[in-house]
């Protein structure tokens, strides 16, 4: 217990929050995304439900100081159930000029604002672009502002260690952790842990970082800077084992699962590409799964070697962002034709063209429902949360080898780099995807369908008797062989669109979240579900008749929906492009639905949602 | 891959019930008796084989083969061959191309298969046209070539196959003829035998929009003063009185003749194990140098898909069969009571 000057025990105040959000932004080499983790670790451990959200450049090794090349990771961490990674901030942490420029409109007027003194030098300020020190010139009177030597008590604590410069200053981020960490009633302990382990062959580092969080602890714990510290209570969490995970990190273990429960290898062709190559990092350090990760030459070699391997037997993938979705699409249109299982998942990005490669945005969904030539339905599967893209994944890959069909996934760059508590599955309890080879030449046709899926056989080369070619040419309904016959070809043209219909069968009746009839339903798809879930809470909490329902399946569309959309006034389709969910539904239901259309290249904040949702129930 | 109690195959196995939809008189028909030929004897149970193809004449190969075939898209055949043979390392996968297919479109996805040396067998029917949609210069044509698309010939230099292959490092290097049976039968033969990426270039007349380009190689009168037959560890001697041979002088090749002074002693022999001797001879050419056919060249190294399974061979014994139950829980857990 510390003492204060004259001698009596120094006890703050604690006050209690319901939910806080904060952002650590620093420059790209401040080490703000380790920071956010390892308080996102520390923020589960003390029971917190938690959503959060990575920032950062494009840049690799942006020059310092400069505004684009600031990182930033956001926090919510809440007593309640979390949806998003909150809107607006309570808290900031910026480690130089720059960061305090691009975050600050984000912090809530009365919010709290952490900055480190020595980094307001004049030349980071002009780095930064201010014409005058905002320190000073009184834009930051409506906040509450706390200066705090991070570099120089940091430096001071690492005094005896002799370290270079340069390494006393990596060490900056775990002081500032430290002061938060106080500041929020966080236990540090996790993050000791994590120190020692990741520099266990560094003492020296390992020693400095563990001071410099320690030290920050203490800062808060005993400078007069912070009159009280914050408490946010655990949250109601479902029993269970949980893990934070990502939606990268989810979409790789879904589809590891999924091969793992078909019984069969997993094959990945992929070629580099923000922000999907993660899943590929991921699935290379899985080999002893019987995982095959290649990375190709090209994005059409990535899913033509999934393809290949698709049709030696193996659960083929491939992943992408849009511009790789355009050079695979001739390959995806031939899967189409030979009807092989295939899953090509698109973790959307800013477009069009190299667009804003870090930066989400759905505007790939009618490239993936029809961006192919000639008529070729696919079915398409979209991930709503970041521990989602596991089930997501697992999903698309049933449904492939189900139906013998290409399946693309659409998950996008926020749900990629987000994260949240995970509730992990017995693999017992995970759907069965069972695979029969056709193995018995008696009656065999390439193309004799199952009645019920209107699936081909899917036939491993290997095995005897069972010969055949497929290929890209039109096909005869029944021996798969090559055949323009006018009747023959409208004929495959429906059986394929018949097939999509026949998917239907596997999707279950549609979660309505809210009363199944009323004055205002949200149709969403994709990263919207956190915000638009917490909007149109807001407006149950308040007995407004106003419900929500995201689509996990949007081709096939399910089966319900037309009804559902029919006992409700009105429909609000909130998407991040221009409305291409809202055309479906438009031409498929004849429903005059409305969009609220954001294309920033950032997830919806809860509050727009909820400003459109006010005004369509006032109109 | 070959079982010992397999009954013996002929090539009446490998042929299928589809007509065979080639012009009359095509090269293809040639190659297709000859590899129809040769399977019989390799000991690979049909079922084992597979064939991969792109797009033109020569992709309608896979029809007309009782394997295992998939006739995919223009240029990407490697690709899928590629993806097929590291996840089923048991199968013989053969990729068949031709000079559009495999050096224009698919340039990119043939280099890296001959680079990473995948166990595929490629051959590539070159004949020097785009055939199937009928007639445009392709990028092996001569310079000012004149076709539809190029009235007043075409202005590009064309790609040698040969130095393409060896500039990707492939580790086995051949040039055949459409209508030289036997050698062509040998080369198939060898290809086979190879593990590891097998290159085969096909000289193969298209008679309907390139009739005779290979006519000064393949004519009764001329051939044996324009062919070069490689023989590996023999001098290389050529010509209707076998009096010519090709000798180096310094770094540079020349045509020599035997006689005067000039013995079989001085020329240079055939090693298909030295890269600069394949390099000299992807290089030569008509008018000056008789075209070199046979083995280039042939290099033992660990295939691609067998250095893949390796991997995941090594994967199980360092951490033993994949646990998903604990790969799940791996990392920062927490348990909420």
């Amino acid at each position: 217990m510390a003492t204060n000057p004259i001698g009596a025990p120094l006890q703050k105040p604690v006050q209690e929050r319901e939910s806080v959000v904060i952002r650590f932004a620093g420059d790209s080499g401040d080490g703000m995304q380790l920071t956010g983790m390892q308080f996102t670790t520390e923020s589960v451990l003390a029971g917190n439900d938690i959503g959060t959200l990575p920032d950062f450049p494009a840049e690799i090794r942006a020059p310092a100081g400069t505004l684009y090349g600031v990182s930033a990771f956001q926090v919510n961490f809440s007593s309640k159930n979390v949806y998003t990674a909150g809107d607006d901030l309570d808290a900031l942490v910026v480690m130089n000029p720059a960061a305090l420029k691009t975050n600050l409109p984000d912090l809530k007027p009365n919010g709290i604002l952490i900055y480190d003194t020595a980094e307001f030098t004049e030349s980071n300020l002009k780095k930064a672009e201010y014409t005058q020190n905002p320190l000073e010139d009184g834009s930051l009177d409506k906040y509450q502002v706390y200066p705090v030597e991070i570099t120089k008590i940091t430096t001071l604590a690492l005094k005896d260690l002799n370290l270079p410069n340069r390494s006393v200053m990596r060490c900056r981020n775990f002081f500032a952790l430290g002061v938060v960490s106080w500041l929020f009633n966080r236990p540090i302990e996790p993050t000791q842990k994590w120190i020692k382990e990741r520099f266990r062959r560094n003492p020296e580092v390992m020693e400095a970082n563990l001071r410099a969080l320690q030290a920050g602890y203490h800062y808060g714990e005993n400078t007069e800077i912070f009159a009280s510290s914050y408490e946010v209570k655990p949250a109601p969490i479902a029993p269970g084992t949980y893990r934070n995970i990502t939606g990268n990190t989810a979409t790789a273990l879904g589809f590891l699962a999924a091969a793992y429960k078909a019984g069969l290898p997993l094959f990945l062709g992929s070629y580099p590409i923000t922000p999907a190559s993660d899943v590929l990092h991921e699935l290379a350090t899985f080999k002893n799964f019987n995982v095959y990760t290649f990375q190709a030459e090209d994005e059409i070699a990535g899913v033509g070697s999934a393809l290949g391997a698709a049709f030696g037997g193996a659960i083929g993938i491939t992943t992408t962002a849009g511009p790789g979705m355009n050079l695979k699409a001739e390959t995806i249109g031939l899967a189409a034709a030979v009807e092989l299982p295939l899953v090509i998942t698109d973790i959307q990005r800013a477009g069009p063209s190299t667009g804003m490669p870090t930066k989400p945005e759905q505007a790939d969904l009618l490239q993936a429902l029809y961006g192919r030539h000639g008529e070729a339905p696919l079915p398409v599967i979209a991930a709503a949360t970041p521990a989602d893209c596991f089930y997501a994944a697992f999903e698309a890959v049933r449904i492939a080898v189900k139906y013998m069909t290409p399946v693309i996934l659409l998950t996008d760059g926020y749900l990629a780099n987000a994260s949240e508590p995970w509730l992990l599955p017995a693999v017992s309890d995970l759907p069965e995807i069972k695979v029969e080879f056709r193995t018995d030449p008696h009656g065999f046709f390439p193309y004799l369908r199952d009645e019920t899926t209107l699936a081909r056989p899917w036939v491993r080369p290997g095995t005897p008797g069972l010969e055949h070619r497929i290929g890209g040419l039109e096909k005869d309904y029944l021996t798969g062989n090559i055949s323009y016959a006018p009747l023959n070809h409208e004929q495959m043209v429906r059986v394929r669109y018949r097939k999509m219909a026949k998917i239907t069968q596997d999707i279950p009746p549609t979660k309505i979240d809210g009363p199944d009839r009323g004055k205002l339903l949200v149709i969403g798809w994709g990263s919207t579900y956190g915000s638009i879930a917490a909007a149109v809470k807001e407006f149950q909490e308040q007995g407004k008749a106003v419900s929500h329902v995201h689509l996990r399946y949007l081709n096939p569309l399910p089966a319900d929906l037309g009804g559902i959309i029919a006992r409700f006034d009105k429909v609000l389709v909130p998407e991040m492009n221009m409305g291409q969910l809202l055309r479906v539904l438009r031409a498929e239901y004849l429903v005059d639905a409305v969009g609220l259309n954001k294309i920033q290249g950032r997830p919806f904040k809860v509050a727009e949602i909820a400003a459109r949702i006010a005004r369509m129930l006032e109109e | 891959m070959s079982t010992a109690s397999a009954p013996k195959l002929t090539r009446k196995d490998f042929v299928t019930d589809q007509d065979v939809r080639w012009c009359p008189g095509c090269g293809d028909y040639s190659i297709l008796a000859q590899v129809q030929k040769v399977f019989p004897e390799l000991g690979v149970p049909r079922e084992n084989i597979v064939f991969i193809s792109g797009i033109g004449c020569s992709s309608r190969f896979p029809y007309y083969m009782n394997t295992y075939g998939f006739h995919s898209i223009h240029g990407r055949a490697p690709a899928i061959a590629t993806g097929l043979k590291v996840s089923r390392p048991d199968l013989m996968v053969w990729v068949v191309t031709g000079d559009g297919d495999g050096l224009s479109i698919g340039g990119n996805h043939l280099i890296h298969a001959l680079r990473r040396n995948v166990d595929l067998k490629i051959l590539l029917f070159n004949n020097r046209i785009y055939g199937l949609t009928k007639g445009q210069y392709s990028p092996t044509s001569e310079l000012g070539k004149i076709t539809k698309s190029t009235p007043l010939g075409s202005a590009d230099h064309p790609l040698n196959p040969l130095l393409l292959a060896l500039g990707a490092d492939a580790t086995f290097i051949a040039r055949t003829i459409d209508v030289e049976a036997k050698h062509q039968q040998d080369i198939i033969r060898r290809a086979a035998e190879h593990k590891g990426s097998a290159f085969v270039e096909i000289l193969q007349n298209c008679n309907v929009y390139n009739d005779g380009a290979f006519a000064a190689l393949t004519d009764r009168e001329t051939k044996a003063d324009t062919q070069l037959v490689l023989e590996h560890g023999k001098p290389m001697i050529f010509g209707k009185n076998r009096d010519r041979g090709i000798r180096l002088n310094g770094l540079t090749p020349e045509v020599v003749t035997l006689g005067n002074g000039v013995s079989t002693a001085d020329l240079l022999v055939h090693d298909e194990h030295d890269p600069v001797i394949a390099f000299l001879l992807s290089r030569m050419a008509p008018p000056e140098f008789p075209t070199p056919i046979g083995v280039l060249r042939v290099e033992q190294k660990p295939t691609f898909d067998a250095l893949m399974n390796r991997q995941i061979e090594e994967a199980k014994a360092k951490f033993g069969e994949g646990d998903l139950e604990k790969l799940l829980h791996r990392g920062d857990v927490w348990t909420v009571p």
